[in-house]
């Protein structure tokens, strides 16, 4: 079955998802990811919305903020954002995704300033949770387009944490989990190493690995066991297709 | 109990001044009281500390308007378009004014308002450690944890007290007690913080169907300084059982704020050239009339019986 470059991200981010998980879902493309993965492999996963949401079955209609009346509708719970985000402080979220503008080396995350704080060139709106999460979810999933000015060596100002400086420098900040996996539009990458660098782990269907450095910022190395992205199967597609009636993401 | 009923013009004209922080858009999403937005940029207020963890398109158009000094918060921008063109312009040119951004994550917020509802001298935490946040916004600290036996750098976060909480809910009674449902962000600490409440309501019903179900209170009418009629204050943000998010309309705004001059024509056509809420309403119309939610799934009666 043909699918599109943002099924086949969406399908590898609800991979990340495993059953009776609790995870922090965000909007977009990860919301249809925790969608998926609850048709198929996780029927027992449940999804926190910071706004205050918690929800065993995804929302039936279309969603575009996480506080849309579909997603109120048939809620595990209503309630506040302490009461949600608290459940990530209280070391209980196993899985959180984000997006942003700016990715590095190490896994660390810009929204909020580009050319740094004092002096920026242009402001981002921020963090929202995503500092939050990347801070206390036990492993991060980062969904990103994979642009060379987008991948960078080094952040320009850390919003939300991955690696830091590498090394124990997470681990020394007093956090622990971090970046599981970064989902692009070309490929997924994934730490390796004593210092957690991203390294390109599989690639997907139709891309090639120079083409995935080229539009690095760094220079990517390769995970030993590289492989490519198992295109989705027939019943991930037919899960996303129940998911997504309006065929907003073919 | 004290009426509180009044017109919103005179409660942000009464409760409502020139450099107050105030709270606007506590649910996140939803709920975010427009209707006083609005009326904040024709009462011309000055010199505002916006207090959101994420404020969508409310501050961007109050920073437009040149209303605000500073925002206090998470994310400012447009959930639906992205960023705010008028919080760049602010920020990046100056543009009308140059604005300070007080960074936040959303639960550092949170924890902020929850010392500052429990009076608390100050929470802490274990979030944004290793963010940045930490050396944009020197309000927080870093220490060392006195009851863990290794050590362990938590953050602590000062509590904040807003002059107003401005907060929109589907129902009150005209004593300012309230039922809201659906997911409420911050709404709760920033009521309980808040040095004044004003409440927006979809509906004006009596006390009784209040009392009826003190479940579904966040706070009590003794909290809330004054109680505003106005239907569909959210548009175009959406109001759980009342109203459907106006994602058009958010689309709308975005591409009406990119440039300056645009922006002020938007400015002159949905709020300094409409009298009030009332007339705005009369603007959208059948646009409006769209995005009511009239489907039916109720909750069951609690029984509170005492005997």
């Amino acid at each position: 079955m043909p699918f599109s470059t943002q099924e086949l991200m969406i399908v590898a981010a609800a991979r990340e998802i495993r059953d009776e998980e609790i995870v922090f879902v965000g909007m977009r493309l990860p919301i249809t990811a925790y969608g998926v993965a609850r048709l198929t492999h996780a029927p027992n996963a449940v999804g926190l919305f910071e706004c205050g949401i918690a929800r065993y079955v995804p929302a039936e209609g279309m969603l575009y903020t996480m506080a849309d009346p579909p997603n109120q509708l048939g809620a595990a719970w209503t309630t506040g954002l302490i009461q949600i985000m608290g459940q990530l402080q209280r070391g209980r979220v196993d899985a959180g995704f984000i997006g942003g503008a700016e990715i590095d080396r190490l896994g660390n995350i810009n929204t909020s300033y580009i050319g740094g704080f004092a002096d920026p060139r242009v402001k981002l709106p921020g963090s929202g949770g995503a500092a939050d999460i990347a801070a206390m979810a036990k492993r991060l999933i980062a969904i990103m387009n994979h642009e060379r000015h987008r991948l960078v060596e080094k952040v320009d100002y850390v919003t939300s944490p991955g690696y830091l400086d590498g090394g124990t420098s997470r681990r020394d900040a007093g956090l622990s989990g971090g970046p599981a996996a970064v989902v692009t539009d070309r490929a997924i990458l994934r730490p390796h190493g004593p210092d957690n660098e991203l390294y390109l782990a599989s690639v997907h269907p139709g891309h090639s690995i120079d083409e995935i450095r080229e539009h690095t910022g760094w220079d990517l190395k390769l995970m030993p066991d590289i492989g490519e992205t198992p295109p989705p199967t027939t019943r991930e597609l037919a899960a996303l297709h129940i998911i997504d009636k309006d065929g907003f993401w073919r | 109990m004290k009426d509180r009923l009044i017109p919103l013009g005179e409660a942000i004209a009464e409760h409502v001044r020139h450099g107050d922080s105030l709270v606007m858009g506590a649910s996140l999403e939803p709920d975010i009281p427009f209707a006083a937005t609005h009326e904040i940029i024709r009462q011309a207020k000055r010199d505002l500390d916006i207090v959101a963890p994420i404020s969508d398109a409310s501050s961007d158009m109050m920073i437009g308007a040149g209303c605000v000094a500073q925002i206090t918060g998470a994310w400012c921008g447009n959930v639906s378009g992205g960023l705010g063109h008028n919080y760049r312009r602010a920020f990046e040119h100056g543009m009308p004014r140059s604005i300070k951004v007080n960074d936040h994550s959303n639960f550092s917020l949170g924890m902020a308002l929850m010392a500052g509802a429990h009076g608390m001298p100050y929470a802490a935490m274990r979030s944004i450690l290793g963010s940045d946040i930490l050396r944009s916004n020197p309000a927080f600290r870093i220490t060392e944890n006195p009851f863990s036996a290794e050590a362990e750098p938590i953050v602590l976060v000062p509590p904040l007290i807003p002059d107003v909480a401005i907060l929109s809910v589907q129902r009150a009674d005209r004593y300012g007690n309230s039922h809201h449902w659906g997911n409420c962000g911050l709404m709760q600490e920033a009521a309980l913080a808040a040095q004044r409440v004003i409440l927006l309501a979809d509906e004006i019903v009596d006390a009784a169907v209040i009392a009826s179900d003190p479940g579904r209170v966040l706070f009590p009418g003794y909290l809330v300084t004054a109680v505003c009629h106005v239907p569909a204050a959210c548009h175009p943000s959406p109001m759980t059982g009342c109203w459907r998010r106006d994602n058009a309309f958010f689309h709308d705004y975005h591409r009406q704020s990119r440039g300056r001059e645009d922006f002020l024509a938007w400015l002159d056509e949905w709020v300094l050239g409409v009298p009030d809420h009332a007339a705005y309403r009369a603007k959208l119309g059948q646009q409006l009339d769209d995005l009511r939610i009239m489907g039916d799934a109720p909750s069951v009666a609690a029984n509170y019986a005492a005997e």
